[in-house]
């Protein structure tokens, strides 16, 4: 068993590796229904796109599931702030998610063009409205959110939905987009052919490339932006309660762990680097090592921006003492050791049958393939 | 919180988890089905059984697909409209859903790919095993998800904790091993189990009253039989255990249940009708059978049951202590190192849920008067009218599932079922009735635990989001909207897949098959 401020920093690596987890996994199915619409041109190319992610998006949906069920029970006060206070960004998540599961399932069992149409966009809606919903809502963090609690730890939010459109959260929204995109095509040079592979591959150039731009463009942001400090209270073993800290607005403090420990630049130097790698590694076709590349990229700008919000999960600009941080949002020291043995042993189990399944239904896939199987979407 | 916030968020929730439910059971059940039929098929060899399986799963795929997009649903909204409760008990109810994503979710959804794609890809064994993982995934979600449901009805192994103004995890053993929660997933299950059956029964029926595709009909109607009666036996028995379960949420839900005001020298009688007023709270006429609700609710002559006018007044006493308790801990808040308002505190620290009902009515718990403690006392008691009526055609239903499984049994066994077209046509009529039976289970359990959403500990005006009215008028509409398109487009799938039977499959064996040209 660990103590307090360990296992508190423990689950700040786990959350954040789910959070990883789920752009890698459920983030190459959402990035093929973004593209879904351009890359497919006929019905036989789109069921093929559909058929790369028909066996797995339903596992690799559980990710995000999981991810929400974790952050409720590691750090309960962030997931009851968050979701009740970005009310309508995520029912829009939501509701974009809706149209995945009937889509990928209903769509092909009706012969009928406008229905598949429908559903063509309804997919592609479930794949290109997350990832931009959860890029705005992450870059908000980095402005702070308009919240605070009263002294029964009740929040209230004062915000509105349309205050999270301001030019740097739409900007991280588009990092987020063009990242997921990355993700989707490197995803499809591995598993189709031809015409499509084409389309893929240049795809994944293009969002390869914007990646990397809107990337480097929000870092400079982040350098001229006020950030927060903690100046006192928040000892990281005592009892989760955020009111019992001070915090206050620093300029340029969301660098403060990099000018701090400046080997941390090496992971958005990383993010950049993998990136560029998987550009060139898309133009050359070479799928597997792409998706590699690509999945590095995701892991490097997660942790990039973790790392200079740190210790800081969700800052509220309207009282700034109410923020919520890695040190006063967690669960009991009971409750985060249980939930690290559960982390620690299911997840390894889950990447192994994962794997399996992909191994199993390896391969590319053609029109063809999908026109005789009675199995294809 | 304003009164109709609290009944809007309510309102969502109540649909969205209802509706939700329309799918749960349906895929718990259908799972295990799918394996037997598999099962049969690995062993035997014989396709009929491997068709069997891959026309039932095709319509448990366009079921399971409605699932998972209203599960998503439920697993956001305890955070956008529940924030409150979020923080108050995420400590305990946050890691039975975490685990269940880890443990159950995972295995179920990442094996449902291979078992639809993965028949042309993996032997025999290899994709049997693949259907009894996904089985087991889906049960095992259901175990971890009545856990957290159960421990809202019954919260042990936790406590309150001043400092961090939350419910905190002491036990996860007590937690997992909670009687209630133990007894609500066998009941929850099973009752799963006999929704698929009906569902498969009815259909199959349908087949055969048409006279198509008999070999698979019959096969398809012996395995539904043989399931659904040794599952329907399970509801009604884990049933009772359920009911038996002590505990307050319990026993108040009996009392309101069975619509019994004051308590009977035991043992008590089980009232069959009646008309329950609750503004006069009593049974304007009512029908008993002497002594059986006392040997079903407590398994003795001896013990009593308690009435409603009796919970009432030991819950006046427990306000009138948890009152104590909130003053203290207001107190405590703000001067936390304060030994004497701990002290305080602890004393009444147990009744502490009951002190907070009156922060309905009241900001400061000290303007409280008697009548008031008298009005909050009374909230604890659910309407008793919705509860005895929605009980009774719950378990009249679930009784007259056992009749027709049996039925269905005995002639199946007897080889004579097709020639009993009374039997096949009730077996049709009655696909409705085990999702009837369920809906209203849950109306019984969580309107039941009413005003409370973790009984005793936390009320449920005080469990909500801070959000405008507005704002969750706006989402239910949308929900209501959207969930009604989802299910026309499910309705007709499903209808288009039964009609067209196992010709769907396009292996040219079966009755009316038209060579498709799409494959879908």
């Amino acid at each position: 068993m660990f103590d307090y401020p360990t296992i508190r920093f423990i689950w700040w690596l786990l959350v954040g590796l789910l959070l990883i987890g789920f752009a890698i996994m459920d983030g190459h199915d959402m990035g093929v229904g973004t593209l879904l619409p351009f890359v497919g041109r006929t019905d036989g190319e789109r069921r093929v796109l559909l058929n790369t992610i028909g066996p797995h998006w339903e596992g690799n949906q559980v990710w995000f599931i999981t991810g929400g069920g974790a952050l409720f029970a590691s750090w309960p006060l962030v997931y009851a702030t968050a979701f009740s206070g970005f009310y309508w960004a995520m029912l829009l998540v939501l509701w974009a998610l809706f149209f995945r599961p009937v889509g990928f399932d209903y769509r092909s069992k009706l012969q009928d063009p406008r229905w598949r149409g429908f559903w063509d966009w309804g997919l592609f809606v479930g794949g290109a409205v997350p990832p931009l919903v959860f890029g705005i809502a992450f870059g908000n963090l980095f402005l702070g959110v308009p919240f605070q609690f009263d002294d029964t730890l009740r929040v209230t939010y004062s915000g509105s939905f349309w205050a999270l459109l301001n030019p740097f959260g739409l900007l991280s929204g588009l990092v987020a987009s063009a990242m997921l995109t990355f993700q989707g095509a490197t995803y499809l040079i591995v598993r189709t052919e031809g015409a499509i592979q084409q389309r893929a591959r240049r795809a994944a150039q293009w969002s390869g490339l914007a990646t990397v731009l809107l990337f480097v463009a929000a870092g400079f942001w982040v350098r001229t932006m006020a950030g927060y400090v903690i100046v006192a209270g928040a000892s990281p073993s005592a009892p989760s309660n955020p009111l019992a800290k001070v915090v206050t607005e620093g300029q340029g403090a969301w660098l403060a762990n990099y000018a701090q420990w400046p080997w941390l630049w090496a992971v958005p130097l990383l993010a950049i680097v993998a990136a560029l790698a998987g550009v060139a590694l898309s133009r050359s076709g070479r799928g597997v090592a792409a998706f590699v590349a690509s999945s590095l990229t995701q892991a490097g700008v997660i942790v990039t921006a973790g790392a200079s919000l740190f210790p800081f999960v969700l800052p509220s600009s309207l009282h700034p003492n109410s923020s919520l941080t890695v040190w006063d949002a967690t669960s009991s020291l009971g409750t985060l050791n249980i939930m690290f043995w559960g982390a620690i042993i299911f997840t390894p189990i889950i990447v192994l049958y994962t794997g399996w399944c992909y191994r199993v239904m390896r391969g590319k896939v053609t029109v063809e393939g999908v026109e005789s199987s009675h199995s294809a979407y | 919180m304003t009164e109709s916030l609290v009944d809007l968020s309510r309102l969502q929730f109540a649909v969205t988890a209802l509706y939700h439910f329309l799918f749960v059971p349906l895929t718990l059940g259908m799972v295990w089905i799918l394996v037997i039929m598999e099962s049969v098929f690995v062993i035997t060899g014989k396709e009929i059984y491997r068709d069997m399986t891959r026309f039932w799963g095709k319509l448990f795929g366009i079921n399971f697909a409605l699932g998972v997009t209203t599960g998503i649903t439920m697993e956001f909204q305890f955070g956008t409209n529940w924030a409150y409760y979020s923080h108050y008990v995420g400590d305990i109810f946050g890691v039975p859903l975490a685990l269940e994503g880890l443990m159950a979710f995972f295995l179920e959804s990442t094996f449902i790919g291979l078992f639809f794609f993965g028949w042309e890809r993996l032997s025999r064994t290899k994709h049997l095993m693949v259907t009894i993982l996904m089985a087991v995934g889906s049960n095992l979600s259901a175990l971890w998800i009545l856990v957290a449901n159960g421990w809202m009805q019954e919260p042990i192994g936790a406590h309150f904790n001043y400092q961090t103004m939350r419910m905190e995890l002491t036990s996860m053993w007590d937690i997992f091993f909670n009687p209630t929660a133990q007894a609500k997933f066998v009941h929850t299950v099973s009752a799963g189990y006999v929704t698929a059956a009906v569902f498969v029964l009815g259909v199959s029926s349908w087949y055969l009253l048409r006279g198509r595709d008999v070999a698979f009909a019959r096969r398809s109607f012996r395995i539904a039989a043989a399931f659904g009666f040794a599952s329907a036996l399970s509801v009604v028995v884990l049933g009772d255990e359920s009911g038996y379960t002590v505990g307050e949420a319990q026993q108040t839900k009996m009392a309101a249940i069975e619509a019994m005001w004051h308590t009977e020298p035991a043992p008590a009688s089980f009232t069959l009708v009646a008309s329950p007023d609750q503004a006069k709270r009593r049974n304007d006429y009512q029908i008993q059978i002497p002594y059986l609700m006392g040997v079903i609710g407590t398994r003795s002559l001896t013990k009593e049951i308690p009435g409603i006018h009796e919970i009432v007044a030991k819950n006046k006493h427990r306000i009138e202590n948890g009152r104590e308790a909130v003053i203290a801990l207001e107190a405590l808040r703000k001067d936390p190192q304060n030994a004497q308002l701990k002290a305080a505190f602890e004393a009444h620290e147990a009744d502490l849920g009951f002190g907070l009902l009156l922060k309905k009515y009241v900001a400061d718990v000290r303007q409280a008067d008697a009548a008031l403690i008298d009005k909050a006392a009374w909230d604890t008691i659910p309407n008793v009218a919705p509860m005895f009526w929605s009980f009774r055609v719950m378990a009249g239903l679930g009784f007259s599932l056992i009749v027709l499984f049996t039925l269905a049994l005995y002639f199946s066994l007897r080889n004579t079922f097709q020639q009993k077209r009374w039997l096949l046509r009730w077996a049709m009529l009655w696909v409705p009735a085990p999702w009837i039976a369920i809906e209203l289970g849950w109306v019984v359990a969580e309107y039941g635990r009413q005003p409370w959403t973790i009984y005793g500990v936390l009320p449920t005006h005080l469990s909500v989001s801070s959000l405008s009215v507005g704002s969750v008028v706006g989402s239910l509409t949308g929900f209501i909207v959207f969930y009604t398109g989802l299910l026309i487009a499910e309705v007709y799938l499903m209808i288009k897949y039964t009609r067209m039977g196992p010709s769907s499959l396009g292996t040219g064996r079966y009755a009316g098959e038209t060579p498709l040209t799409q494959p879908a």
